[in-house]
């Protein structure tokens, strides 16, 4: 130390010292005085309340798990409801051996391994003194089994439960999508408080997405027991809220017909009200039951579905990528319109083909022998490929990417079911960055045809097919339509806002494309005459059709030998009335052949079912 | 006693318990206390426990070694602590930043330090290094702290306790930052700053209140009142106050507490080993535990106050004074009067670390008061 401090005061700074561990120790004493005054009140005072929750009575809390809210479809049938099933349930910490419980309940209601595992699974994720499931979905005769021999397991209880149950099977397998039982990375995500008691949770589609207001809220209760821990009264309770119920906009009616006229096609078709961005209808066939997730899908069933190469799992609708075809002409056509490119009435001749200027290459039109002299009203209607290739050619795939740009293609739809994809919208930027290739003329030509590159969601068809129908007025699609809160008669109205508005320099640009769509359906040439037949509007339209594998030059299309799988896709896409639109509709048949012959006879399925017009099935012009 | 001590030196006499005590540094009355209170800690845990011998087993090994510490630390002269007062607290520091960066994670909180034989809770050296750290940095100059040093200590103080409360264990941060400020205190700050700081917290919490989100408002609340939460936090806490609430005057009787061996207190033999203290012997059993706490840091309290140096003074007083702030942040919560922070019942609880720190807290004492020079007053 040094010799300046030297002069420390030794017995002053004992004093100070030693006066200080004299308040400190009053302090100390004050302050457990305080506690000891608390152990007075709860000992002495309160003596009678605590001793009556205890020593006669054993109390313990419960979580009440909310109920899930419900979804109706936009008629008011019933889509997703919980029904009560019967689970066996351990708290573990009222267990002395959890080992031997498990063998001796094995013994009663048969346990498999499986249900041994899971449930070993589920016990490091709980709490000692949390009920943990051990097997769901008791039958009657095992509940009865163990009812009578329950006092041989104490901390062992049948829970009566609600869970999730679809009743209208696969029907709306992808759209509503399904719960299952929560877990790990979910588990570290959600509010674990709330989750109490609770199972399941939104898995995929409208129960995923939303999840947060179907769930509700957890309640509790403070139950008195008996020595084994089996309830003997309620003390008291704070019930839980239930979750809202959610209304959709999809319509059953037009969801079965849609997937019962898929018939054993693969393939999805979605359906919209251009007017509000409300999906009516969202296939993907094939399909698969949801109820077989809600409680935990065998391994086998699981395999079966995963492994199956018609992929019943994968949701067509929002994530299945096609290349759009001659669906793509109409907006193609605009492009051409609305940049000055080409006018209603110019005209290109199609001799079969079309060839870029300096080169031999031939890029052929459908029709072998050409169409002749063509306007934009006439390739339209009957799809002529040269005219686009042409107009392709003129529009630069700058330009050509930047328009469709505006009508959603290559992005996202913004639907609110989660997991969709952005399909592709080719460019020179894109094909630099992922293939680190310069792009050629000729993609340009083939981009125009939407085929080549471009490749388009069911979802991302019918989106863009609204905006063109409403001339321009750009919707998210919404499958939701509203919420209610339980117990409550208002409801909610869910994203109607209008999104974005596309403006054309000439609203005539509008009107000269939906004409050449409704030529496609009324014309005397169009590709898609039958789908109109007897119905008291215009109908606007446009077959496609998408090659599944490249034709070589020269080369006959023979449907006949082809294998199934390597067929075209079938597309179709149609609006009506033509002139007010109510109704959007976009199919994909999956090696379908041509548009005009699955496809449009579809979409014609549709409208008729949702202006509930009475008409006969036309036949198949051959 | 210290003239008998020297006066004993020349006669040769066959058994002397005293002497012996002397020889080994330790103290008996506080050596009594202890012992006391660790017989009253292994009874209730055997009930707690669910009369579980193999439990008390282990927590008897913990015990002897803990006890080992306590000896091994009694024989160091304080002098000697004092010299090693900023290495140790490196070595602590250090060892913190270690556990952040590579620790073992145990119940979703980075504490521990695997060195392949042993793992162990760096914040357990950092429980001793602070308060002597902060004692032998004060005593440097003479007392009254000047401000230049106060705000150093804080420093100090303030980088352990934060480093542990972000692992995050907030419990033990908040025990190793008081022991830090009870060395302050006892070095005479004075009242004008204490009054001051508590008058700023006072003032500052409502304007902190004004600017938090409605989640952390929540947050805090639950915090401060867990019987909102009756599925988390205040399941522990409703079923702590009915076990002792039934307890009584005088309590169930030992073995007989139905709360606690009917499985509704949770970390019965850890946590809320409290709960089941008055629910057995009610409130004659708890208000006479807590009185041999008292009187366990009063022997500390007079400890401090007859050691010879104001490094000694400063770090007896600490420790004693940091025993009661466990016993109380403990009891406190066991009882609901504070929040629930997970720390354990000195000396009772089920558990290791945190006794073999104790102890050595105490072989602290002892040493301190053990080591006296024998001078002319």
């Amino acid at each position: 130390m040094s010799s300046r401090f030297t002069l420390k005061d030794h017995f002053r700074e004992s004093r100070l010292i030693n006066g200080r561990l004299l308040v400190a120790a009053l302090i100390s004493i004050l302050v457990f005085s305080v506690v000891i005054v608390r152990l007075v009140y709860l000992q002495v005072f309160e003596y009678e309340h605590y001793d009556s929750l205890s020593n006669r009575n054993r109390v313990d809390i419960e979580p009440l798990p909310p109920q899930r809210g419900l979804i109706y479809d936009r008629n008011g049938v019933l889509i997703a409801e919980n029904i009560p099933t019967f689970s066996l349930e351990m708290v573990p910490e009222k267990v002395d051996d959890v080992e031997a419980t498990l063998k001796e309940l094995s013994k009663l209601l048969a346990l498999t391994e499986e249900d041994i595992a899971d449930f070993q699974d589920r016990l490091k994720r709980h709490r000692r003194f949390q009920q943990v499931v051990i097997r769901q979905r008791l039958t009657e005769a095992e509940v009865a089994r163990f009812s009578a021999n329950r006092y041989r397991f104490p901390g062992v209880d049948i829970q009566g439960r609600l869970i999730r149950h679809y009743p209208q099977g696969n029907l709306f397998a992808h759209a509503v999508g399904y719960v299952g039982r929560i877990n790990e990375r979910e588990l570290q995500s959600i509010d674990q408080q709330d989750y109490k008691g609770t199972l399941q949770i939104g898995k995929t589609g409208v129960e995923k997405e939303y999840e947060d207001i179907l769930h509700g809220e957890v309640g509790y209760r403070q139950v008195e027991t008996n020595v084994q821990g089996r309830i003997v009264r309620e003390l008291m309770s704070v019930s839980s809220r239930s979750g809202d119920d959610l209304f959709l906009n999809l319509d059953i009616n037009l969801q079965r017909v849609a997937s019962e006229s898929l018939t054993d096609f693969n393939g999805s078709i979605v359906a919209m009200d251009p007017r509000t961005g409300g999906v009516l209808a969202l296939v993907s066939k094939p399909d698969f039951d949801p109820n077989l997730f809600v409680s935990g899908i065998s391994s086998k069933d699981y395999a079966e579905l995963r492994d199956s190469p018609d992929r019943p799992l994968y949701d067509r609708a929002l994530r299945g990528s096609y290349p759009p075809g001659s669906t793509l002409k109409p907006f193609v056509a605009l492009a051409g319109l609305e940049l000055g490119v080409v006018t209603e009435h110019s005209k290109t001749y199609c001799p079969g083909w079309y060839t870029l200027p300096g080169h031999d290459h031939r890029y052929r039109c459908w029709k072998h022998y050409g169409h002749g002299m063509m306007d934009m009203n006439d390739a339209v209607a009957q799809s002529c490929d040269v005219y686009f290739y042409d107009l392709a050619h003129t529009l630069g795939i700058d330009r050509l990417h930047q328009f469709l740009d505006l009508f959603g293609f290559g992005h996202e739809t913004g639907v609110d079911i989660p997991s969709e994809s952005s399909g592709l919208s080719p460019s020179r930027e894109w094909k630099r960055a992922s293939r680190n290739q310069a792009w050629f003329p000729g993609e340009t030509l083939i981009s125009g045809i939407g085929q080549g590159f471009n490749q388009t969601t069911p979802i991302q068809l019918a989106h863009a097919t609204s905006t063109l129908a409403m001339r321009g007025v750009m919707q998210e699609p919404q499958v939701v339509r509203a919420s209610r809160k339980a117990g409550q008669n208002e409801m909610e109205l869910r994203g109607n806002e209008r999104v974005n508005s596309l403006p054309m320099q000439d609203s005539q640009h509008w009107e000269a494309v939906v004409d050449s769509m409704v030529e496609v359906i009324h014309g005397e040439r169009g590709t898609a005459r039958h789908v109109g037949e007897g119905m008291p509007f215009k109908v606007a339209g446009k077959t496609g059709t998408a090659q599944v594998f490249g034709i070589a030059q020269d080369e006959k299309y023979d449907a006949e030998t082809l294998a199934e799988k390597l067929h075209d896709h079938a597309l179709f896409i149609a609006f009506a009335p033509a002139d007010k639109p109510e109704f959007v509709v976009a199919v994909v048949v999956e090696n379908g052949g041509s548009g005009s012959k699955t496809a449009a006879p579809i979409a014609r399925k549709m409208i008729i079912e949702h202006f509930g017009l009475e008409l006969d099935e036309p036949q198949p012009a051959q | 006693m210290n003239h008998s001590l020297l006066s004993d030196r020349p006669q040769r006499q066959s058994w002397q318990p005293g002497r012996l005590l002397q020889l080994l540094h330790l103290d008996a009355p506080l050596l009594l206390g202890l012992v006391l209170l660790l017989g009253v800690g292994l009874m209730m845990l055997y009930s707690a426990g669910g009369q579980d011998t193999g439990l008390i087993i282990r927590q008897l090994i913990r015990l002897g070694v803990a006890m080992g510490a306590m000896l091994v630390v009694a024989q160091i002269h304080p002098d000697r602590m004092r010299d090693s007062a900023y290495w140790l607290y490196a070595f602590g520091l250090i060892l913190l930043v270690t556990v952040l960066l590579f620790g073992d994670e145990g119940k979703g909180a980075q504490r521990w330090l695997d060195l392949g034989l042993v793992r162990f809770q760096p914040s357990e050296i950092i429980k001793l290094a602070v308060p002597i750290l902060i004692a032998a940095f004060l005593a440097e100059r003479a007392l009254p702290v000047s401000a230049l040093r106060m705000i150093l200590s804080l420093v100090l103080i303030g980088l352990p306790a934060f480093l542990i409360a972000k692992q995050p264990d907030l419990g033990t941060a908040i025990l190793i930052a008081s022991s830090g400020l009870i060395v302050l205190f006892l070095a005479g700050i004075s009242w004008k700053i204490i009054i001051g700081f508590l008058g700023a917290c006072a003032a500052g919490a409502p304007i902190l209140w004004y600017f938090m989100h409605d989640y952390q408002r929540r947050r805090v609340l639950t915090f401060l009142n867990p019987e909102n939460d009756p599925l988390g936090a205040g399941y522990h806490i409703i079923q702590s106050k009915i076990a002792i609430g039934s307890g009584g005057t005088f309590g169930q009787g030992w073995l007989q507490g139905t709360q606690s061996h009917l499985e509704f207190l949770p970390e019965r033999s850890t946590d809320f080993i409290f709960a089941v203290i008055a629910e057995e012997f009610g409130l004659a059993g708890a208000a006479l535990l807590l009185c041999l706490y008292l009187l366990i840091a009063g022997r500390g309290l007079f400890i401090a106050s007859q050691a010879q140096s104001s490094f000694s003074r400063l770090l007896a007083g600490s420790i004693s004074i940091t025993f009661l702030v466990y016993v109380f942040v403990n009891v406190g919560m066991v009882t609901g009067l504070l929040p629930v922070v997970g720390v354990p019942l000195p000396l009772v609880s089920y558990g290791g670390t945190s006794m073999v720190t104790l102890l050595a807290g105490f072989g602290i004492l002892m040493s301190i008061h053990t080591h006296r020079r024998m001078m002319s007053p």
